[in-house]
């Protein structure tokens, strides 16, 4: 018992919060913090003018042009949305179809990557409803684990392997893809649109059909259950 | 350390979570997001720090979240998984056959 009043006065004293690892700490968080909330990477300069007019007026060459430049993004964020293959090849007409149809109204206001990728992102989420599990999978077991007083179980990292070092291996990319396949389909959406194509949460509650609570907490299980499927990467236990 | 050792810590810190500012770890939990996306207040951000600066576990689990995070976003978003090898000619040309019909 006195050793239990000692811990109790150490842990929670102040001076051990503002003096302990705070700095470290603190910088590190500051560090990953970012990752939330950059703005869309791709963004840029409206298509010139001429090459627009071209494209409206349904010039043959510039459309083949057109298509050819922007197919390949297009599909991997369809595919990323979409694990089949082939619905994620259906995204992608139906997003052109919508992108000729719509080029006479587009004001060159937005960039037009992003209103394309508007687009792409709204014909695949139509298609996933479509698809849509009628039950949600269970997520429960990738979540993390507390005890009767509420006490996280959490086997202590005795290595860890940063982003950037994951990074320079040629295999993390394919290895974190499959994990993330591994996530039941109604949260790894969620995840798959805040985190990597950067909507809003309420652009994702929306599109989705949900409250924005609900697309909250389905993010952050995703993220609970990804991290622990990335787990050995993370602990240097795994490539 | 031995599971018995680490009930032990449990129960220790079971009994530390429950004084006042303290949280415990589950409910360390349910702020994780807001704190992410800073929504907390400054209070509860004090709360949510403190708990951070006792608990090794929590410590531990956030910084795995979010390296988990950022390995995700910078992996998806890479050159090479944003575009596959070659241009899909197949289906360029049912785009472009779509576009004269
Ligand atoms: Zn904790």
């Amino acid at each position: 018992m006195r050793l239990l009043r000692r811990r109790l006065k150490f842990d929670t004293s102040s001076e051990r919060f503002e003096a302990g690892f705070g700095a470290d700490f603190e910088a590190s968080l500051q560090r990953s913090v970012p990752v939330v909330n950059t703005s869309l990477p791709e963004k840029e300069e409206p298509q010139k003018g001429d090459e627009l007019a071209l494209l409206r007026a349904g010039d043959p060459a510039a459309s083949s042009n057109f298509v050819r430049d922007h197919i390949s993004w297009m599909l991997a964020v369809a595919r990323r949305i979409l694990r089949d293959a082939g619905h994620a090849e259906d995204a992608v007409q139906n997003a052109f179809a919508s992108i000729f149809a719509g080029l006479k109204n587009f004001e060159g206001r937005a960039a037009l990557k992003t209103w394309m990728h508007r687009i792409v992102v709204n014909e695949a989420l139509a298609i996933f409803r479509k698809n849509r599990p009628q039950k949600d999978e269970s997520i429960d077991e990738l979540l993390p684990v507390f005890d009767d007083n509420g006490c996280r179980i959490e086997a202590p990292w005795a290595s860890f392997e940063t982003p950037e070092s994951l990074l320079q291996k040629s295999q993390t990319t394919d290895r974190v893809a499959e994990l993330i396949e591994k996530l039941p389909d109604s949260y790894r959406v969620v995840l798959v649109l805040r985190d990597i194509e950067e909507m809003a949460t309420s652009e994702v509650a929306e599109a989705l059909g949900l409250s924005e609570t609900n697309v909250k907490v389905r993010l952050h299980r995703a993220r609970a259950a990804l991290k622990k499927l990335l787990e050995p990467l993370i602990r240097g236990q795994e490539l | 350390m031995t599971a018995s050792k680490k009930t032990i810590k449990r129960r220790i810190h079971g009994v530390m979570f429950k004084l006042p500012l303290m949280i415990t770890c589950n409910e360390f939990e349910d702020f994780i997001l807001a704190y992410l996306e800073d929504e907390l207040s400054s209070r509860e951000r004090a709360i949510f720090k403190m708990h951070l600066s006792v608990c090794r576990e929590c410590r531990e689990y956030l910084k795995a979240y979010e390296a988990s995070m950022e390995l995700t976003k910078a992996t998806m978003t890479s050159e090479e998984t944003a575009l596959p090898e070659s241009v899909p000619e197949d289906l360029v040309a049912a785009v472009l056959a779509a576009r004269k019909g």
